[in-house]
C-alpha cells in the first residue's frame, strides 16, 4: 500500500512540474519559451517508440538465447555469451550509442540498434540465471517421472524461470527509457531532445521539461511490467517469497 | 519384481561406481539399499528408472529387460520419490500428486479423484491441503505429498532415496511407521536407499549392503546383524548390535494388556484393582476403550473419583512402532510404561520396561544359539 502512495506523489510531482513549466509563458524573458504541449506529447510517442521497438528485439533475442545456453550441448557457448553481454554493459551507454554513429550513420536506426544493445543485457542474463538457478533435484525429478525434455521445458522450467525472466525485462526497459534520452546524440527521436536542449542552452527548466515526463514514463512502464509480473508468477512462488 | 544381473556402471573416465551388482526384489518386498555415501547405492537406484544409463549387465522389471522398454514409459511406470523432495514449488499439492496421472493421459475427473485419495491415505486432510502449494507445507508435510506424487499413477514399484532423510528424527520416526502401515496395504515393490542402518534394518525386507560399487551381503535385516558375512558388515551394523536387534521387533508382538479403570469410578474400586492385580497404577480409558490417562497408587488419597486423581500423559505409540523407539521414549520422557493406543487413540496394550528387557535377552540368546 505504502509503495502505491509513493509511486502515485512521485508521478503527480513529476507531471504537475511538467505541466507548470509549459504553462509559463517564458522560460527566459524574451529568449526562450517552453516546449509546446504538442512537441512534449511527440517526444513522448517516439520515446515510446524507440524503446518498444528496442525492448521487443531485447526480448526476441535475448530470451531464447538466454536459455538457449543452459541447454546441454549449447553450454560451452554460456562463458562467451554471458560474458560477452556483461563486457558489453560495462562500456558506458554514451559509448555504445555514440559507436553507432560512424557505424550505422545518424537516425532512428543507429539510436533503436544501440538502445537494444544495451537493454538486451538483463534479458539475456536474467534467462539464463532463470533456467540455470532451478533446483536440479526439481528437474531430475520431473526427469525421473517421465517427463519428456519439452514437457520438462514447458511444465516446469519455464513457469519457474519466469519470474527472473520478467524481472529482467522491467530492468532493461526502466534502464532504456533513461538511456533513451541520449539516443537524440545519433538521431534519435524521444523526449531527451528537449532535456539536451536545455543542457545545451543552460536552461535547467528546459531540462526538467524534458526529464520530468521521462522519469514519469519509466516509473509508469516499471509499474506496469511488475504488475504484469506478480499477474505470470504462481501463487505457489509468491508465499515462498513473503516468507523468505 | 525387479531383478539386477551383473549391472555395471562404468563412467567415460573410468570410474567404477557400480561393479557387477545382481540381487532380486520379490513383489511386494521392500528392499533396502544401505551403505556409505559413495558406495554407488544411489545409481544402483537411478539406473533402475535409467535417470543413469547402465554400461553393463541387465536390469528387469517384471521379467523385461528396462532397456527394451521406452525409457519415459519406464519412469512413468516407476514411482519416484527423493530425499530433496523435489515438489513442484509453482503447482499445488494436487497438481504435483497429478502429475504422473496427467502425463498418462487420464481424464481430470479421476485424477483429482485419485489425488485426493493418496492425500488421505498418506494422512492428510484432502479439502485441506490440496490447493496449498509446497511453500505452505511443512517439511514432514512436504515428504508425505512427495511419497504421494510417486503413489500417483498407482506404479506396481516405487524408488525411493533417503525419502524421510531431510526432517527431524521425531516426525521421520512418524513417517517411517505410517509408510511402513502403507506398504502393508500397498504391497509395492520398492527399491528404499539410506544411509541409515537404522532405518535400514526397521523398513527393509532385505537389505543390500554395498561398499565402493560393490554388493557385500544382501539379505534379511536380522542376518544382517547376526550373521555378518565379513568383518566390513560387522563393523558397518556396528557393536551394539543387541540394542539395533529392538529395531526387529514391534510392539504388537510383545505388548501386554495393562489393567484398566474408567475415569468414572471411585478411588476405592481403583484401589481395590492394583491390589488384585499386583500393581500400582492403572491405565484410565472411557466407555469406548478410548485412553485418557494413568492412575497412581500414591495419587489414590487425593480425591474420590478416578477422574479427579488422572494425570493424563501425550506419549504414546502404536502397535507398529519398533521397541528400540518405545525404549528411546520411555527414556527421554521418564516414563516407566509406555501406553499403546490406534489412531482413535483407542487402549491397544502396554509396553514396560519388564517387555523390554524380556525382548533384548530373547532376541540376543535365540540369534546366538542358530
Amino acid at each position: 500500500m505504502r509503495r502505491y502512495v509513493v509511486i502515485v506523489s512521485l508521478l503527480v510531482l513529476l507531471i504537475g512540474l511538467t505541466v507548470w513549466i509549459t504553462n509559463l509563458e517564458w522560460i527566459r524573458e524574451g529568449v526562450y519559451k517552453p516546449f509546446t504541449w504538442g512537441k512534449i506529447l511527440s517526444c513522448t510517442w517516439w520515446h515510446l517508440i524507440m524503446v518498444g521497438a528496442a525492448e521487443f528485439a531485447a526480448i526476441l533475442i535475448g530470451v531464447p538465447l538466454g536459455i538457449l545456453v543452459t541447454r546441454p550441448g549449447f553450454k560451452k557457448l554460456t562463458t562467451p555469451v554471458i560474458g560477452g553481454a556483461n563486457i558489453g554493459q560495462s562500456i558506458p551507454s554514451l559509448a555504445v550509442i555514440a559507436i553507432m554513429a560512424p557505424l550505422l550513420g545518424f537516425g532512428l536506426k543507429s539510436a533503436i540498434v544501440a538502445l537494444f544493445i544495451y537493454g538486451l543485457l538483463p534479458v539475456l542474463r536474467n534467462s539464463y540465471a532463470g533456467i540455470n538457478n532451478i533446483d536440479p533435484a526439481i528437474v531430475e525429478a520431473a526427469k525421473g517421472m517421465g517427463m519428456t525434455r519439452g514437457q520438462i521445458a514447458r511444465k516446469i522450467e519455464l513457469p519457474l524461470a519466469l519470474p527472473v525472466i520478467m524481472t529482467g525485462i522491467r530492468i532493461s526497459t526502466v534502464i532504456t527509457v533513461g538511456t533513451a534520452e541520449l539516443a537524440v546524440l545519433v538521431g534519435g527521436k524521444g523526449l531527451g531532445v528537449i532535456t539536451l536542449t536545455g543542457v545545451f542552452t543552460l536552461q535547467p527548466l528546459t531540462i526538467l521539461q524534458g526529464a520530468a515526463p521521462t522519469a514519469a514514463l519509466a516509473i509508469t512502464l516499471g509499474f506496469i511490467l511488475e504488475r504484469v509480473e506478480s499477474w505470470m508468477t504462481s501463487r505457489g512462488l509468491k508465499v515462498k517469497a513473503e516468507m523468505a | 519384481m525387479i531383478k539386477l544381473d551383473r549391472v555395471t556402471k562404468v563412467y567415460p573416465d573410468g570410474t567404477e561406481a557400480v561393479k557387477e551388482v545382481s540381487f532380486e526384489v520379490e513383489a511386494g518386498e521392500l528392499c533396502v539399499l544401505l551403505g556409505p555415501s559413495g558406495c554407488g547405492k544411489t545409481t544402483t537406484m537411478k539406473m533402475i528408472n535409467r535417470l543413469i544409463p547402465i554400461t553393463g549387465g541387465k536390469i528387469y522389471i517384471d521379467g523385461r529387460d528396462s532397456i527394451k522398454i521406452d525409457e519415459n514409459e519406464l519412469r512413468r511406470s516407476i514411482g519416484y520419490a527423493i530425499q530433496d523432495i523435489g515438489l513442484f514449488p509453482h503447482m499445488t499439492v494436487g497438481q504435483n500428486i497429478e502429475t504422473v496421472p496427467s502425463l498418462k493421459g487420464w481424464p481430470k475427473a479421476e485424477r483429482s479423484k485419485r489425488a485426493e485419495e493418496l492425500l488421505e491415505l498418506v494422512g492428510m486432510d484432502s479439502g485441506e491441503f490440496i490447493d496449498k502449494y509446497p511453500s505452505e507445507l511443512s517439511g514432514g508435510q512436504c515428504q508425505r505429498v512427495g511419497v504421494a506424487r510417486a503413489l500417483g499413477a498407482d506404479p506396481s514399484i516405487l524408488l525411493m532415496d533417503e525419502p524421510f532423510g531431510a526432517i527431524d528424527p521425531i516426525t521421520r520416526v512418524r513417517l517411517q511407521d505410517e509408510f511402513l502401515k502403507i506398504q502393508q496395504e500397498i504391497k509395492k515393490t520398492i527399491i528404499f536407499v539410506t544411509h541409515d542402518i537404522f532405518e535400514a534394518i526397521k523398513m527393509g525386507d532385505k537389505v543390500a549392503l554395498m561398499k565402493q560399487g560393490q554388493l557385500v551381503q544382501y539379505d534379511t535385516p536380522a542376518n544382517l546383524l547376526y550373521r555378518p558375512k565379513n568383518e566390513f558388515v560387522e563393523d558397518f551394523v556396528g557393536a551394539d548390535r543387541a540394542l539395533k536387534g529392538l529395531q526387529l521387533i514391534r510392539v504388537k508382538e510383545v505388548m501386554s494388556f495393562p489393567p484398566t479403570v474408567k475415569a468414572e469410578e471411585t478411588v476405592e474400586a481403583a484401589g481395590e484393582r492394583m491390589e488384585q492385580e499386583g500393581t500400582n497404577w492403572l491405565v484410565v480409558v472411557n466407555d469406548d476403550g478410548k485412553f485418557l490417562g494413568w492412575v497412581d497408587k500414591a495419587e489414590l488419597g487425593k480425591g474420590e473419583m478416578v477422574k479427579e486423581v488422572i494425570s493424563s500423559s501425550a506419549i504414546t505409540a502404536t502397535v507398529n512402532t519398533v521397541l528400540n523407539e518405545v525404549l528411546s521414549l520411555m527414556l527421554s520422557h521418564g516414563l516407566e510404561n509406555m501406553v499403546i493406543v490406534n489412531e482413535a487413540n483407542i487402549l491397544e496394550g502396554v509396553i514396560s520396561f519388564d517387555i523390554i528387557r524380556k525382548a533384548l535377552t530373547e532376541v540376543t540368546q535365540r540369534r546366538e544359539s542358530e
